[in-house]
This record gives structure tokens, C-alpha cells and sequence, in this order.
């Protein structure tokens, strides 16, 4: 399933790289902790997190992520929006509550990764 | 059928967010000069139609420009000429049946501005002129297909060659031992632009060739290492990466304020960041076991009041 599917099926409004909706979404990972998501999550997924901070355009694009969804209609400061345009990482967002959001995303087959790290890729 | 399908167009748009392609990227930014065919075939308005269906079939186009010496007086078809075999009028001349009412472009314009014209018009080729009027080219929607693909092949080929150049220093430039030093100054506190070393390792890596599963070990190696020097060191630090064919070695070091148990601070979860860093999200207490899982081999000295210095390896 691509992002811009999930995006249309969770009424999510997308703030960044619009071009980018078309990725294939490999799974989900969720937290607000960026050690954590840097730690677990895998290339290709979607990261749910209620972090608006300039600092999750980073993670995401480090970990090649499809995109991330900011919940709780937490607000997304002008240099968050440039940076994440420019890496090319598609911001979504909604008002739900991230436990809302990940509850939507495993009703769409959408998958949390394996743990170990060493599985990656 | 163009009204309809452009309605069709807006909307999609209108129900979907603008979606804001490549292609559609380049339509904006490529000139008509450079799509267009520069070596234009021109008729003059004293040429018969008979003749000048002979220069639309040996040159395989299907209609000119007519200049009256260095002026473009009109545009002249293929249909004219069908026009003018059907009622047998094949001797009259281009000036009696041209159009003179002649829409041109400007070189110096956009590919858009060219793509609303054909739109608009439906013409099947359009003569390009300059600002003063003279006559340099002709475009048509072939020639635009062209430019686009041109362009995009061109985009892609110089991504292609930097990669190229920097894949082959190793082979180039011949050594005992060759390596590449990349030395990024990380500033105490700059959470705006925390993780730029680590993306632009990433990047300098990726156009090195290394694999993509290890660029991300890396990328994240590098990123926990950086975030420590934002977050903990007083003065911020210094991140070398040094590049051999075989391995990276990734050195870290900072002037203080150094950990008093470094043990206590390799484990998952220990953490003495204040609250207002884990608010922004930092904090976890993850960093240093996320390194160790990242590399291949790790080494953390530290001395309070002296500094701090992490060495890690990952085989490429």
C-alpha cells in the first residue's frame, strides 16, 4: 500500500513533498523517542509520532523512511515544512491520537517490523 | 476532447493535493531554445504549392514559416496543400494561401508557455522568435517531448557521473594505503542542525558506493554520536570519518565534561538527560547501545573534566 492510500484512507492532510505519496509503505513503527525510531525502525516505513520538532525530517531521512504521521494535531513549525521539502519526506498529519492512528494502520495490513536490528534491509 | 480531458484534469487536482512531478518541474524550467529545432526550412511567398509540397515531402515536415526576406510574413500546411490539390489550384503562390495571422513563440520563454499555446490553439508547430522579432526556430509538440526526455536524461547522467568519480577514488589514485578523511564540527546545543554530519556522511558514502545496508548502520552510528555531542558536550566536537575500501573508522571527540561510568552509560536505557531535552525527543538513553549495535567494532574512553573520545569501525 502507498502512503498517498493511507493518506486518503486516514483522512490525513499531507504538509510536505507532496511528490513522494506514491511510496510503497514496507511497515510502521511508532514513538516519540528519536533513539528508539533510529534504533527499530526500518527503511520504507511509516513513523507515527507526536514530535513536530525540525530533528524527525533528520531521523526520517537517515532511515529512508516513506513518511511520517504527526498526530494529535500537534503543529509544524515553517523550518520543519522547508526541511522536510527539501529531503523529500512527506509529513502527514491528523488530530487522532497516535494509538488511533497505528490501531487504522494495522486494520490496513500495515505491519510493525522485527526486532533485531541486525534483520534490516 | 482536449476541454474534456483537462476538466477531467482539475478535478483530480481539486480532490487530491497538487502533486508536483519532475516532469512538471522541468516544464517549468526548460527554455523553448533549447527544445526547439534551430535549423528551420522556410517557405518564400513566392514559391507555387507545388513546390512547396515538394520541400514539405523530401524534408518530412508537415509545414514552414514564410519569410519575406529576413520578416516572417506567414505559416503555411500540409492542409493548405490538400486544400489547394483538391480545387487544383497547385500554381498559386504560398503568399495567396498562407496564414498570415501568425502566433510565435519566444525562445527566452518557458516550455509552459508552449504547452498552453498548443493547448490553446491546437496548432501542430509554432515559429520561435526572438524579442526583436527575428526568426530562430520552430517547436513542435514533438520537439518538446524530446527536450523533456533529453533534459531529464541529462539530470540523471550528472548524478550519475558524481557518483561515478567519487565510486572510483579508490582505484584512481593509487597508494599503500588510500583513505578519505571527512571532518564535520558539531556545535554544543544546535538542535536545528543536529544530524547534518550524520546526512551528509550518508551522502558522501552513498555516492562512494558503499552498500546501502551498511550506509545505514552508519547513518545511524554517526547520528547517536553526533546527537551526544549536541546534547552533552559543553563545547561540542569534532566527527571524523575516515574511508578506506575495506572499513570506515567514525572518531568522535569533545572536551568535556566526559562520563564518570562509562559501563553504567553503555546500558539500553540509562539516560541523564534533562526534561526539557526529552521533550524534544531526545534523551532515550538509547544512543551509545545503538551505536554498539551499528558497529563492528566500538571503543569509548572518557575522562571527567577531559573529554570524551568514541571510536567506532563498520566493515564496508
Amino acid at each position: 500500500m502507498t502512503l498517498g492510500e493511507i493518506a486518503s484512507k486516514l483522512s490525513l492532510t499531507a504538509q510536505t513533498a507532496r511528490g513522494k505519496l506514491d511510496t510503497e509503505v514496507t511497515g510502521g513503527y511508532a514513538s516519540d523517542l528519536l533513539s528508539c525510531v533510529m534504533a527499530k525502525a526500518r527503511k520504507g516505513n511509516v513513523w507515527v509520532t507526536l514530535q513536530a520538532h525540525l530533528n524527525i525530517v533528520a531521523v526520517a531521512a537517515l532511515l529512508e523512511l516513506a513518511g511520517i504521521i504527526v498526530t494529535e494535531g500537534a503543529s509544524l513549525d515553517p523550518a520543519t515544512l522547508q526541511k522536510a521539502d527539501e529531503e523529500g519526506i512527506p509529513i502527514l498529519t491528523t488530530p487522532c491520537t497516535t494509538f488511533a492512528v497505528v490501531a487504522m494502520l494495522a486494520q490496513l495490513g500495515i505491519r510493525g517490523g522485527d526486532w533485531p536490528l541486525a534483520s534490516q534491509e | 476532447m482536449v476541454t474534456d480531458s483537462q476538466e477531467g484534469k482539475a478535478t483530480t487536482a481539486a480532490r487530491q493535493p497538487l502533486e508536483v512531478t519532475k516532469l512538471q518541474e522541468l516544464v517549468y524550467e526548460l527554455k523553448i531554445e533549447q527544445a526547439m529545432t534551430k535549423k528551420v526550412i522556410t517557405a518564400s511567398p513566392d514559391d507555387t504549392l507545388r513546390h512547396l509540397k515538394d520541400v514539405l515531402r523530401i524534408n518530412r515536415i508537415s509545414g514552414t514559416p514564410v519569410l519575406l526576406g529576413e520578416e516572417l510574413v506567414g505559416i503555411i500546411s500540409i492542409e493548405d496543400v490538400i486544400k489547394a490539390l483538391a480545387l487544383g489550384e497547385m500554381d498559386a503562390r504560398v503568399g495567396a494561401k498562407m496564414t498570415t495571422n501568425v502566433q510565435t513563440l519566444f525562445a527566452d520563454e518557458t516550455i509552459m508557455q508552449a504547452v498552453n499555446m498548443f493547448g490553446r490553439f491546437g496548432f501542430g508547430r509554432l515559429p520561435v522568435v526572438t524579442r526583436d522579432g527575428k526568426l530562430v526556430g520552430i517547436l513542435t509538440q514533438g520537439d518538446i517531448a524530446r527536450g523533456l526526455l533529453r533534459q531529464l536524461e541529462i539530470d540523471y547522467h550528472e548524478e550519475e557521473i558524481h557518483r561515478y568519480r567519487a565510486s572510483h577514488i579508490f582505484e584512481d589514485i593509487a597508494s599503500d594505503q588510500t583513505g578519505l578523511v571527512l571532518r564535520y564540527n558539531v556545535r554544543a546545543r544546535d538542535f536545528s542542525h543536529c544530524g547534518e554530519a550524520a546526512s551528509k556522511l550518508k551522502r558522501a558514502l552513498e555516492r562512494l558506493g558503499a552498500k546501502p545496508a551498511v550506509v545505514r548502520r552508519i547513518a545511524v552510528a554517526s547520528y547517536e554520536a553526533e546527537t551526544n555531542l549536541v546534547i552533552h558536550a559543553t563545547n561540542g566536537g569534532q566527527l571524523t570519518a575516515e574511508v578506506q575500501p575495506e572499513r570506515i573508522r567514525i572518531v568522535v571527540v569533545d572536551a568535556g565534561p566526559g562520563i564518570p561510568d562509562v559501563e553504567e552509560a553503555m546500558q539500553a536505557g540509562y539516560s541523564t538527560a534533562p526534561d526539557w531535552i526529552r521533550e524534544l525527543g531526545f534523551g532515550a538513553g538509547m544512543g551509545l547501545s545503538n551505536i554498539k549495535a551499528c558497529a563492528d567494532e566500538m571503543h569509548l574512553d572518557s575522562k571527567v573534566g577531559v573529554g570524551t573520545r568514541l571510536q567506532i569501525v563498520i566493515r564496508l
